[in-house]
């Protein structure tokens, strides 16, 4: 396969839609997983945690 | 700074500033007949007084290991005095070359006060200086606090923090001697990009090191957004400094690429420099300091984790929407149309987000200055990404490109979205790092808020009507099919919005004075006496309960 202009503009036309999809499709699944709400529900909390002002071990 | 290194911490820190001093020293006698020499003895200079300074701290005692009980947030002091001062010095240079468009003779035949020079000193004091230091100091406070683990060592931050501000000074102190490589917002020649690596690489291990060791298992969301900027920018800077010095004695260097693919690489980093600097870092910053003020949650954790994909996958391809109506092949300006319109959609999610974050809080966004000035940044950052989608469309562009609309967009962004949010962010954590038990006067942020606010709406105002003003000028023909008016008329026709346009300046920078008056007030009040314990009195342990809350 040359690696020439055409080449790599048929390379961005497929590839790159192809794995751009597959990366939105991912982080969407991944993100609205059911059991993983837990988790992210907990994170959400950390900013406004009331908790003492130091690092969890010396 | 130097009591809290431990005895090897010292010794490493004397080993970086000795060679950094030999490099410098380096580059003083080969770059003797260039301006290369020049910044030799700057560099040099830098060397010597850090290794002075620790030499004579270097037998104060070790420190204890009770500050691991404690976060490491004195560089986060230090940086946040440096963002003033760099606010300060790129926000008055800003003012200046303002008045210098509206008054040109002002130059008085000096070299370095040409506005040419002095323009990026202006853009890389704000980004890099003002931006880059908020962005560090910030990082660091939200790192530790989200994770509940301290910076890995004592030296690695301080070699961040001071290394940054060398290449900012490098930058600013080139520009005015002439040297630039000629590539907005990449315009530091190739010794100072290398050392920008430097600094950046250990910056990356910072936060790799320290969420290694964290006792938080999910990584919260803010630490996403500034590990994105710290990575994205590395790459950019890399890939679009590549470049061959003329000589190891000589500041010149030559880019490796040319014509079109020049103009991509450049675009590909200008637009995600935007991207990644100062919208991602910003938006860690936001994701952190927005919801403790206000004191709720997120308003959706789900929708920030999207908008964080999207804005990284999206804004990647965005960058050739600089090139409209130029050599670049059709197909990849409307890539980048395509990409800058999608992008509404996870800019949009963020500062929904952030807004439905407040609401509930709105008595405190009225109550506060300093959530105040979080809120409006949402919306600025709202008003700004619509308007930046809206501007890459390729007829939209073919009116706003080349002329002050494309100023006024910038400070949108740069004065509505990024300013406030740092200003925001700063004023929430200057009394808790410094360890006062308020900012020293409230009246003072509030002065700042509106300095800002009106600032940003008069300079924003004046490039909007300018902007459409000359972009219809330069496309009106005469019944002959030439042009109505020459450049000269529009540059005319321009004059009082520039004048405009440096007042509303002024009014910012004076804001950003007001803030550095106050923290260093802050600074300076009494620290709090240690609370008398059981001393009898019956002391509410709260402040009553405001009415509406």
């Amino acid at each position: 396969m040359p690696f020439d202009h055409d080449t790599v503009v048929g390379f961005s036309k497929s590839f790159g839609l192809f794995y751009l999809v597959a990366l939105s499709v991912i982080a969407l699944v991944w993100t609205y997983w059911p059991s993983n709400k837990k988790g992210f529900d907990e994170a959400a909390k950390l900013p406004v945690l009331e908790e003492e002002d130091r690092p969890w071990r010396g | 700074m130097i009591a809290d290194l431990t005895r090897a911490e010292r010794l490493w820190a004397m080993l970086i500033l000795g060679a950094l001093g030999l490099i410098g020293l380096a580059m003083a006698i080969g770059g003797r007949n260039d301006l290369l020499g020049i910044h030799g003895w700057i560099v040099l200079a830098a060397g010597l007084a850090g290794f002075i300074a620790v030499m004579r701290g270097r037998d104060a005692p070790e420190p204890g290991a009770e500050r691991l009980h404690e976060y490491y947030d004195a560089p986060t002091r230090v940086g946040l005095i440096l963002t003033l001062l760099w606010a300060v010095v790129g926000m008055g240079v800003g003012f200046w070359v303002a008045a210098l468009l509206a008054w040109p003779d002002m130059t008085f035949d000096v070299p370095w006060l040409s506005f040419g020079r002095l323009r990026p000193v202006h853009t890389s004091g704000v980004i890099f200086g003002f931006g880059g230091n908020a962005l560090i100091a910030t990082s660091f406070h939200v790192l530790q606090r989200t994770t509940r683990a301290r910076l890995p060592d004592q030296i690695s931050p301080w070699f961040v923090l001071l290394g940054y501000n060398l290449f900012c000074v490098i930058a600013a102190s080139g520009y005015l001697m002439g040297l630039t490589q000629s590539k907005e917002y990449a315009e530091p020649e190739w010794y100072a990009d290398i050392w920008l690596v430097v600094v950046w690489v250990v910056y990356f291990a910072i936060y790799m090191r320290t969420l290694a060791r964290r006792k938080e298992p999910h990584i919260y969301v803010a630490n996403w957004y500034y590990m994105a900027f710290i990575l994205v920018v590395a790459i950019l800077h890399i890939v679009n400094n590549l470049a061959v010095p003329v000589s190891l004695g000589s500041a010149k260097s030559y880019s490796l690429f040319s014509g079109v693919q020049d103009a991509m690489t450049q675009w590909w980093y200008g637009h995600n420099a935007v991207a990644f600097f100062l919208t991602a870092g910003f938006l860690g910053m936001m994701y952190y300091y927005l919801p403790k003020r206000a004191g709720r949650p997120i308003f959706s954790y789900r929708m920030s984790i999207i908008s964080f994909w999207g804005i990284t996958f999206m804004y990647m391809w965005a960058g050739s929407h600089h090139l409209h109506y130029t050599a670049l092949p059709h197909w990849v300006q409307t890539l980048g149309m395509a990409f800058s319109v999608v992008l509404l959609v996870p800019s949009w999610a963020s500062a929904g987000n952030a807004l439905l974050t407040l609401n509930g809080a709105w008595h405190k966004v009225r109550d506060d200055a300093v959530l105040r000035f979080m809120a409006l940044a949402a919306i600025f950052y709202g008003i700004t990404t619509f308007e930046g989608s809206f501007m890459a469309i390729r007829a939209v562009n073919s009116l706003s490109h080349y002329t002050d609309w494309t100023i006024g967009h910038v400070h949108a962004g740069a004065l509505g979205w990024v300013a406030m949010i740092t200003f925001g962010s700063l004023y929430s954590i200057v009394p808790s790092m410094f360890k006062r038990e308020r900012i020293y006067s409230q009246k003072l942020v509030e002065v700042h808020f509106w300095l800002a606010l009106s600032g940003t709406v008069i300079y924003v105002f004046a490039m909007w009507n300018s902007g459409v003003i000359q972009g219809l000028m330069w496309r009106t023909y005469t019944e002959s099919g030439g042009l109505t008016y020459s450049f000269i008329d529009s540059l005319v026709a321009m004059h009082p919005y520039y004048i405009a346009r440096a007042f509303g300046g002024l009014l910012f920078l004076l804001g950003a004075l007001t803030a550095l008056y106050n923290v260093v007030m802050t600074i300076r009040m009494p620290a709090p006496a240690p609370a008398p314990e059981d001393a009898g009195l019956d002391i509410p342990a709260k402040p009553a309960l405001q009415a509406g809350e």
